[in-house]
């Protein structure tokens, strides 16, 4: 007789895989591991950080430096209104969506790291 | 412009806001769920509450005062408070919600394991929500000073009382629904006219708003003057009505005021003719149409400096506010956090698509403001002067109606946040009474404060609210999350080196007068250099005090970015009491 019940979460709680045990007992293989979380976490937060709000922070500098720039029209709007009113809000939205997904993408990763047994 | 529509628009606001607080009241029972809503709410719910608690006073008038007094360089208020959501998802919205922690003294304690950083946190905390609810007052009193003539004070009155009264009775279950609520409302509010004004304005020849001209009356304009006005003309112009101009009575033969400054006293009612230009208040650039469209036409001193200022507060301070990160606690887990928070960049940046036509119509439309110096309540006045009769009256009233719920909803989300930050922390008063007790306390304060202040734009003072929050709570949470090394000692000078120069640049800022003096410009944006040493001081003493490293900083570290399905507590002694 084969019994072919699938895997329950309830066992593996009570015997947790290697990585999830190491970070638990704070060893330095888990400190390794969760470091390794962290710095990825980080370099993906502030690199989207600076590419979207570092495109906004030239804006002003931009509009000091060459003046006239502010007389160019697009869709009817000056070009500092086009930009600011219209523009800013789609780049947020996709910088944002993009963080979200790598952000879960690489929670997902270390989950399998950590799992893994 | 005294309608009754629009006093009828703000009592159903108000009514409506008591009663859908009253509803929540039911589902409210026990300690827990007065403070966190029992995390029961949804994504879209507590995005919209979000949204509703943040777009605030300085958002639906305030922005489209300062734009239309001071051109595109006053976009970077709706770009910084949009941004803000970005720089709040990227670096602190999982990390926040892992923590644990319900209030900002909260994340201080779990992740420093320390009283004192408590304790400075929780002062800051304080003090920022103070600073934030004064302009929702002063906007409160204004916009029922625009629509029915009443004192300023009844305003900020009647706003502390509905909202110490509602979230009294139904702490924060029935706030997150009252704010989502609040939301919808606002967006319909500043929406529906928005689209009947631009069809007006198409329908009337799509007038240019960028003409080369001075602005000038479209009809006949009488104005009322709120308080003592210094103006200047550029070419001589006819009065009429009643006041006194310069010390001279103005009769019924009216009184020509030639070019130069004039002082018009307070209480005044003038009536300008038809197509005469606008003359302008004294401290105001005067600009054509054209000028004023172009980048850095407002006239101030350092303008590069002002703006990079005003985008590193909002940028960086939206994550410091109080009443945004209790938010986050109402979220299952690290990853709804951050889901709700890209929806929250979604509602805000379609709703901040709106102040900016309202600025740009009031050019043509309400030039008058530019003279009486209340530029704030261009959104107010915009629709009954485009649009005549019933009509404009209704969409005048809708956006009273719209504004009102603004000054109640983040004042709301405010006063719940402090009234628990007072409870928990400074008064220690445990329970349901210590909480109803602290939310008096939080309201009266800054109405107090409304009677002493200058008057100044409510997005300027926002943005002051936001240069604080940004130079002592951001460093903490960016530094506190990312970063091992950092120190209780650290935390503390960090906080304190920002905050403290900050605050005291706020206070002098909207409690004195500082005229022209070449520091005015540091001292009304002080962000571009306390934000930097808010960060360096906390960073730098941490390296110095490294012996004080809190213990077991790596068990949070994992709490605080590890995900919570893996059953990875850091294991064992979790600071974590909450019940």
């Amino acid at each position: 007789m084969v019994v072919t019940s699938p895997r329950t979460r309830a066992p593996r709680a009570r015997r947790p895989y290697s990585g999830t045990r190491e970070i638990n007992e704070q060893s330095e293989l888990g400190a390794v591991y969760m470091r390794t979380l962290i710095r990825a976490q980080r370099r993906l937060g502030l690199s989207v950080c600076l590419v979207a709000c570092g495109a906004l922070g030239l804006l002003p500098l931009l509009f000091a430096i060459e003046p006239d720039l502010g007389k160019f029209r697009v869709l009817g709007l000056g070009l500092p209104w086009f930009l600011l009113c219209v523009a800013t809000c789609p780049m947020l939205l996709l910088a944002g969506w993009f963080y979200v997904r790598q952000a879960e993408r690489s929670e997902r990763e270390f989950a399998e790291l950590v799992e893994r047994p | 412009m005294t309608s009754g529509y629009a006093i009828v628009a703000v009592v159903v606001v108000v009514l409506g806001t008591i009663l859908v607080g009253a509803y929540g009241l039911r589902v409210s029972r026990t300690t827990s769920d007065f403070y966190v809503a029992s995390r029961t709410v949804s994504p879209w719910w507590n995005a919209s509450a979000i949204g509703g608690e943040y777009l605030s006073a300085a958002s639906f008038v305030g922005i489209a005062g300062l734009i239309f007094a001071y051109g595109p360089d006053m976009l970077w208020f709706p770009v910084g408070y949009t941004a803000g959501y970005l720089v709040l998802l990227t670096m602190v919205a999982a990390p926040l919600r892992r923590s644990g922690a319900y209030t900002l003294p909260d994340f201080a304690e779990a992740r420093f394991r320390s009283r004192g950083v408590r304790v400075v946190a929780s002062i800051l905390a304080l003090a920022i929500g103070w600073l934030y609810l004064l302009p929702q007052l002063e906007g409160a009193g204004l916009t029922l000073n625009t629509v029915t003539g009443a004192p300023d004070w009844v305003g900020a009155l009647i706003v502390t009382a509905v909202v110490t009264a509602n979230v009294m009775s139904g702490g924060m279950r029935s706030i997150t629904f009252v704010q989502a609520f609040q939301y919808w409302l606002k967006l319909t509010a500043i929406t529906v006219p928005i689209v009947f004004l631009v069809i007006v304005w198409q329908v009337n020849g799509a007038e240019s708003l960028t003409k080369p001209d001075f602005p000038v009356f479209r009809q006949n304009t009488d104005v009322s003057f709120q308080r003592q006005t210094t103006i200047h003309v550029e070419k001589a112009v006819l009065v009429k009505g009643t006041g006194s101009v310069d010390g001279v009575r103005v009769g019924d033969t009216g009184l020509v005021l030639g070019e130069g400054y004039h002082r018009i006293a307070q209480g005044a009612e003038l009536t300008f003719p038809k197509d005469a230009p606008v003359p302008h208040l004294s401290t105001m650039a005067h600009n054509t149409n054209e000028m004023w469209s172009l980048p850095m036409s407002s006239g101030a001193d350092f303008p590069l400096y002002g703006a990079y200022s005003l985008i590193i507060a909002t940028f960086l301070g939206t994550m410091g506010l109080p009443h945004v990160i209790v938010r986050f606690y109402t979220n299952p887990n690290g990853t709804a956090a951050r889901r709700t928070t890209l929806i929250v960049l979604g509602l805000l940046a379609f709703f901040y698509l709106m102040p900016p036509i309202y600025g740009a119509l009031g050019r043509v439309y309400t030039p008058e403001l530019l003279m009486t110096g209340q530029t704030d309540a261009v959104v107010l006045v915009l629709p009954t002067r485009m649009i005549d009769g019933v009509g404009g009256e209704l969409l005048g009233a809708l956006v009273a109606g719209g504004a009102f719920a603004a000054f109640l909803s983040t004042s709301s989300g405010l006063v719940v946040s402090l009234a628990g930050v007072l409870s928990q922390d400074v008064l220690r008063l445990g329970g349901v009474r210590g909480f109803r007790f602290s939310t008096v306390l939080a309201g009266l304060v800054p109405l107090a404060m409304t009677f002493v202040s200058t008057g100044m734009p409510v997005a300027d003072m926002v943005g002051l609210a936001f240069a604080v929050a940004a130079s002592s709570l951001c460093p903490l949470l960016m530094l506190g999350i990312w970063s091992s090394r950092i120190t209780t000692v650290g935390a503390i000078a960090g906080m304190l080196a920002g905050g403290v120069p900050a605050l005291t640049a706020g206070l002098v800022t909207m409690f004195a007068d500082t005229g022209d003096a070449w520091y005015e410009i540091l001292l009304s944006r002080p962000a571009a250099w306390t934000v930097p040493l808010g960060f360096a001081v906390m960073y730098v003493v941490s390296l110095l005090t490294q012996r004080h490293v809190p213990a077991g900083v790596q068990r949070t570290m994992v709490k605080l970015h590890a995900p919570e399905n893996l059953g990875l507590d850091g294991s064992g002694s979790s600071s974590d009491d909450r019940s």
